[in-house]
């Protein structure tokens, strides 16, 4: 048996909107995937699941169409379900795991958390009970999966719990970097409603490292979670890269997602929309640019990336949605120059091919260009998906915050960083990873956060 | 923060000053950092140079110029009307030497920054030394807070209706060739900086600008604000906006300022068309 098909917009009509493109299971269609799930005593799927879902129990409660106590269950350890069902790597996380798949479809867990946080949304969200109040104050830097998930876990302990984002809307890379055609801003508008509910309080527009520092709230506040993710767009390093027409993906996409530049002039952030696009790059944020690019209007997108298919990091799922929705992808190709006209807008872009060699020290096959491939390729509009670093400000206006590789901040299994009382978690520790990782990581911070907010209560008993 | 306007007043055609409420921002606020404001959740994010701040009242003080969509829309707005949202204070402040002769050029509304730059600095006991441009003289704001913290101050116009009739850099270059200047700082249009950094570039003497490209989070995070300084991107929103004028690649800062022309125009035909049609704003 393998799982039921989900619903998705047909491709040539989806590429003239940015209405979401899967469309989630029916109730029907739910209950008899959750009926194919064994029950497991010792269930495997859980060890995929960096949040730990009970994820038998959740599906149990689907079944028998208990699809409220279903998005309970998800609630107990995460607190963007609906998120999460949507944009979490499953194939390579909880469902690799399952033991149907070692002769069948795995169970589709993920679609089936969405369905039920969905039910529950649809419904509207009930709040779930928090501790009595402890008094600690904990201040969240960023509103990302990790801020949202380490605020909402304090906020149950009983803590008070501010987060400060330095953008105008709350949740991070989830509003301004996936599409909403991947991830309706409503149902992230709708999952940071369920930490506000919460108790928590969140200050849009403040800017850590600017507006105010780290050492500053440290007079107000107990603890700090750090979670800033890694912001800072690089660039290729090439000739001409600072041509009009050539952006970053995070420009891109924040101009369409955040400044709803889609919908201009409605909305007042322009974009360009180009008939010739070049994305390069090859993973989740080219494949999400690039789509973007085709439903502003763009003929013809092409993907470049310098490995081949393999090793592209991007979902399965969403390389094959946009082949569907007509992306090209020119693999083995590497951009070499820019080339613009006399009012420096980019004409073209200059590449040349590559081989695969011997793996790099990231394990993966490195790229060797070969000689006498160059070509040129027409582009009216570029976007480098090459990567992002986190961003610098955090650390150089917090004394003695060690810093790792790239701008990263380590810690240690905790989750605290070199400084007592300031912990951090997400992308900004590991650099770019993934939505599940980073709540991963804040759900450990926030559990020793609070251990050690304990202690000094106890300490500060005994002294008494 | 939403934050609410507490005086709109026009200063000259098309020339309005700003101040709002925003405690966070005044409590840290330095002369050369910038704030970005959204007017509404349709609105754009703009960049404005800080002007003027005061830490006890909690409030923020920017002129701007009604160039386009957004700032006609601000120009509309009142005292007692909502701003969405305001950020800040973003960039880097202006360094400020000690026991220096300084000549500050504003051109336009570059004439306020260069207001609070120069207090700042004629605090920490420079000779100040600040030369005002306008087209005409109903251009010219702030002459006598600028005066009072300046040493010399001189004025010039494109028509001759007040003060030198000409440009500011030549009564920057007749300074120049009378004495010694340790440093001069620049802020208002491009073309004006690109040609102050003409002017003392023989001399070497050094040359700080204040660099406006289009900006979209001002925090790091997209890059649409590249500029090239000694041959190097830089990101004016946390690298800037002052950089070493000697050094800029002003071709390039003015190519990028018209990537939009199109948009901005359209833009701005439709915010006319709605305000005649009496829809008004949103
Ligand atoms: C386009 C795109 C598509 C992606 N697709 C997927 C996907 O399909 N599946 C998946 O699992 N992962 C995906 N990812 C990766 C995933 O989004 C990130 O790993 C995840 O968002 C990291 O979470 P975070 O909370 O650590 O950081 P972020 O989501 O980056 O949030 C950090 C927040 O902190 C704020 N901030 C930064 N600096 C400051 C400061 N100084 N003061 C105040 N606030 C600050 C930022 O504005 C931001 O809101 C994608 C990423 C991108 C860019
Ligand atoms: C650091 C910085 C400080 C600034 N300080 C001031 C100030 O104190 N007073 C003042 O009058 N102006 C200032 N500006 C310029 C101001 O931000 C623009 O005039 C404004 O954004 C124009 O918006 P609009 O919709 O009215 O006009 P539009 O018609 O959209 O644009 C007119 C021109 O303004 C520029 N511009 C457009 N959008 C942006 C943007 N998002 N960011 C920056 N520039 C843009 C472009 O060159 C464009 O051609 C500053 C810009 C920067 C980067
Ligand atoms: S949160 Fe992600 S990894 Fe965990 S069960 Fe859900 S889909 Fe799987
Ligand atoms: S491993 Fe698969 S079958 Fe077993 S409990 Fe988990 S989801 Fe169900
Ligand atoms: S404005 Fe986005 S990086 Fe400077």
């Amino acid at each position: 048996m393998s799982r039921p098909l989900m619903l998705e917009q047909d491709p040539v009509e989806r590429v003239k909107n940015f209405d979401e493109v899967a469309l989630g299971y029916t109730r029907e269609q739910a209950v008899e995937e959750a009926r194919r799930c064994l029950q497991c005593k010792k269930p495997q799927c859980i060890r995929g699941c960096p949040v730990e879902i009970d994820i038998p129990a959740f599906i149990r409660e689907i079944a028998e169409e208990n699809f409220e106590a279903a998005a309970m269950e998800l609630k107990k350890t995460n607190s963007l379900p609906a998120i999460c069902g949507r944009v979490c790597p499953q194939e390579t996380q909880c469902e690799i795991e399952c033991v149907l798949g070692k002769k069948d479809e795995p169970l589709a867990i993920g679609r089936l958390e969405r369905f039920a946080a969905d039910f529950e949304l649809a419904r509207g969200v009930k709040t779930p009970k928090t501790a009595p109040p402890t008094g600690f104050k904990v201040a969240v830097l960023g509103s990302g999966p990790a801020g949202l998930t380490a605020a909402a876990d304090l906020a149950r302990m009983g803590h008070s719990v501010t987060i400060f984002e330095s953008l105008h809307e709350a949740g991070g890379v989830l509003i301004y970097g996936i599409p909403e055609f991947r991830l309706p801003k409503r149902i992230v508008k709708a999952e940071v409603e369920f930490v506000r509910k919460l108790g928590v309080e969140i200050k849009l527009d403040t800017v850590i490292g600017k507006t105010t520092t780290i050492d500053k709230l440290m007079e107000e506040y107990d603890a700090v979670f750090i979670a800033s993710g890694a912001g800072l767009p690089s660039f290729l390093g090439i000739e001409n890269e600072n041509l009009n027409g050539v952006y970053s993906a995070n420009e891109f996409l924040t101009r369409v997602n955040l400044m709803k530049a889609y919908r201009f002039p409605e909305y007042d952030t322009p974009i360009k929309k180009g008939s010739n696009v070049i994305v390069v790059g090859g993973g989740n944020v080219a494949m999400d640019a690039a789509r973007s690019a085709r439903r502003l209007g763009a003929e013809n997108v092409t993907i470049i990336y310098r490995r081949s298919e393999e090793e592209m990091p991007a979902r399965n799922e969403e390389i094959e949605r946009a082949k569907e929705e007509g992306i090209h992808f020119k693999l083995l190709t590497n951009p070499t120059r820019i080339n613009g006209d006399e009012n420096n807008w980019i004409t073209s872009i200059e590449c040349i091919n590559t081989k695969l060699c011997e793996p790099d020290e990231t394990g993966r096959l490195r790229p060797e260009p070969i000689p006498g491939t160059e070509h040129t390729t027409p582009a009216d509009i570029m976007i480098i998906a090459i990567g992002t670093t986190p961003n610098t400000l955090i650390p150089t206006t917090t004394k003695n915050l060690q810093t790792g590789k790239k701008n990263t901040i380590p810690t240690d299994t905790t989750g605290r960083t070199n400084r007592e009382k300031i912990y951090a978690g997400g992308d900004v520790v590991t650099g770019t990873a993934t939505v599940i990782s980073a709540m991963g990581a804040a759900k450990t911070a926030a559990k020793n956060i609070n251990q050690y907010l304990q202690t000094k209560q106890q300490k500060s008993h005994r002294k008494i | 923060m939403a934050c609410t306007i507490l005086r709109k007043e026009e200063l000259a055609p098309d020339i309005n000053l700003l101040e709002i409420a925003a405690p966070m921002v005044a409590r840290k606020a330095r002369a050369g950092q910038f704030i970005i404001i959204r007017i509404h959740e349709w609105g754009e994010r703009i960049p404005l140079t800080v002007a003027d701040y005061d830490r006890d009242a909690g409030t923020i003080t920017a002129i701007f110029l009604a160039v386009g969509k957004t700032t006609e829309e601000l120009a509309g707005l009142a005292s007692g009307d909502g701003i969405a949202d305001v950020v800040g204070p973003l960039g880097n402040p202006a360094e400020v030497p000690r026991d220096s002769v300084v000549v500050f050029v504003g051109g336009g509304v570059g004439v306020a920054p260069v207001f609070c730059e120069a207090r700042e600095f004629k605090r920490a006991g420079n000779r100040v030394i600040s030369i005002l441009g306008a087209r005409t003289a109903d251009l010219l704001i702030w002459e006598d807070r600028l005066r009072a913290v300046s040493d010399e101050l001189y004025i010039t116009t494109d028509d001759g209706t007040k003060g030198h009739h000409g440009f500011v850099t030549d009564v920057l270059a007749e300074i120049l060739a009378e004495r010694e200047v340790d440093r001069v700082v620049a802020i208002g249009p491009a073309v004006m900086m690109r040609v102050v950094a003409d002017v003392t570039r023989p001399s070497g003497v050094k040359t700080i600008v204040s660099l406006n490209p289009i900006m979209v989070d001002g925090t790091g995070m997209c890059g649409s604000c590249r500029v090239v300084v000694d041959g190097k991107t830089m990101f004016a929103c946390v690298d800037g906006p002052e950089f070493d004028a000697h050094q800029v690649d002003f071709t390039l800062l003015m190519s990028r300022l018209a990537a939009y022309r199109e948009e901005e125009a359209l833009s701005l035909e439709r915010f006319h068309g709605e305000k005649t049609d009496g829809v008004g704003g949103k």
